[in-house]
């Protein structure tokens, strides 16, 4: 569960949004929408910690929560193979026991991301979709209670963009974990999630996401 | 070549060289600063000279102006795009301030080719004494620092999204340059200490794919290098600097077309 309370931020003189008040609740799927520049990267980077708010409280009831970023440094020339890039994230151990179970870890990830056939291709010649794949696998070896994906479906064609969908769908269904999405996916917003948070005039609303509209996401004017 | 005295000592410094750049290398190329530390040779060769002017000793001077500068760089500027520029700005100022510093000291332009372009003839048990302590120094801060450095360097924006310290561990990783940059001069030079500082790392990156297996190549050419260096420069009394930077980048064009033959396959 995530609760936020009259959460405000500021940078300098310039507000990014001020009384944002709302709830998400455990195993819920939402879309966080707006325009560019509405505040969504700044409002994520508050709930992971990576970022202070200026006023207000946010409560959330798990402290393991993968967030998959919107860019990431992966040129044609990265080095690191897909599981190596995954691997990234383990803690590191010298017990044997542990070390056997982390290779345990690492191929459930694997298998649960689709990604056991071609774990092995370094991530710089892997596919957009494969690359988001692993981004995402790579958030879920801490085993996160919530998981909040930046964009993650913006440069991929559709046909791509619903399996990764599928795939966090089934990780919100079979594992109950509590998704985040933000996006500028008018179809997706539809296809896969039930509320949406929508950021308006510096603030969100939370909307039933049967009436968000397409001019939802585009830019304020 | 064993039997003389400098020889061996030569050998052991440049063991511990190779080993602490190669290992080194591999983060300097994942979180693509080449050109930092190729700018940070420049600054060393102004420490050295620096060094020798006020009466300490060269090693000194270098490893106190490449910490400096290499804080002062990461600190001014965090984005690539900027770091760029000023990178530059600090070069050219430092090897003005090099050519300064030992034009006014009394020292012989040999001492300068020596700090340049790196000798094997150089080296005194003491020195190899404070070298190895430096390299056995950094190599630890390696060890321990080894998961979340990878992490950082190797795909920083994951690393911050988990929330690690990344601007403690990049300070930690510039005094371990800096440091390193120090080391390899005494033996490679100050000109081309980058030379295995980037080379073999870049090349590593293009035949395997995990970080340790890297450092494992990295580590290898470093030392294949300025063992086959000290070898032909005993026999054929060249300069140790032209083999090892002749041997990295035939190593280097090698792992590149490596790299292009297996994806046309």
């Amino acid at each position: 569960m995530i609760k936020v309370e009259n959460l405000s931020k500021r940078f300098g003189n310039q507000l990014v949004f001020e009384n944002l008040n709302f709830q998400i609740n455990d195993g819920d799927f939402i879309s966080l929408v707006g325009p560019n520049g509405s505040g969504k990267t700044t409002l994520v980077k508050i709930i992971i910690g990576l970022e202070k708010p200026s006023s207000g409280t946010i409560q959330t009831s798990s402290q393991t929560i993968g967030y998959v970023p919107q860019f990431r440094n992966v040129d044609s020339d990265y080095p690191l193979s897909i599981e190596q890039f995954i691997r990234l994230n383990l803690k590191v151990t010298l017990n044997p026991e542990k070390r056997r179970q982390n290779n345990l870890l690492i191929k459930t990830i694997l298998k649960r991301t689709g990604l056991t056939e071609i774990k092995d291709r370094p991530l710089g010649l892997a596919s957009g979709g494969e690359k988001q794949k692993a981004y995402l696998a790579q958030a879920l070896l801490n085993d996160p209670k919530i998981l909040i994906l930046d964009e993650s479906t913006a440069s991929l064609d559709v046909e791509v963009k619903t399996q990764l969908m599928d795939l966090v769908q089934e990780l919100n269904h079979k594992y109950h974990i509590t998704v985040i999405f933000i996006t500028h996916d008018y179809d997706l917003t539809k296809k896969y999630t039930k509320k949406a948070l929508l950021f308006k005039n510096k603030t969100i609303e939370p909307i039933d996401v049967q009436k968000v509209s397409k001019d939802m996401f585009e830019m304020e004017g | 070549m064993f039997g003389y005295e400098f020889m061996r000592e030569a050998f052991i410094a440049s063991t511990f060289i190779a080993i602490t750049a190669g290992l080194v290398g591999v983060f300097v190329v994942s979180r693509n600063m080449s050109f930092l530390s190729h700018t940070l040779s420049e600054i060393g060769f102004a420490g050295a000279s620096f060094g020798i002017l006020i009466g300490i000793s060269p090693l000194a001077g270098m490893i106190l102006f490449t910490l400096v500068s290499s804080i002062a760089v990461g600190s001014l500027s965090s984005e690539s795009s900027r770091r760029e520029a000023s990178i530059s700005a600090i070069s050219s100022l430092f090897i003005g301030l090099g050519i300064l510093f030992l034009s006014l000291s009394s020292e012989s332009s040999s001492y300068a080719t020596n700090i340049l372009f790196g000798s094997i003839v150089g080296i005194s048990a003491k020195e190899v004494h404070q070298l190895l302590i430096l390299a056995i120094f950094v190599i630890l801060i390696f060890i321990i620092f080894y998961k979340p450095l990878s992490f950082d360097s190797f795909d920083h924006i994951g690393a911050q999204a988990a929330g690690l310290k990344t601007k403690l561990l990049s300070i930690t990783f510039l005094i371990t340059l800096a440091l390193s940059v120090s080391i390899g001069a005494q033996i490679v030079g100050s000109l081309l200490v980058f030379v295995l500082l980037t080379l073999p790392a870049a090349t590593a990156k293009y035949i395997v794919h995990s970080v340790p297996k890297m450092i494992i190549v990295s580590v290898g050419l470093s030392l294949i290098g300025v063992w086959l260096g000290l070898y032909l420069a005993f026999i054929t009394n060249w300069p140790v600097t032209f083999f090892i930077s002749t041997f990295e980048v035939i190593a280097y064009f090698l792992g590149l077309s490596y790299k292009n033959w297996r994806l046309s396959h």
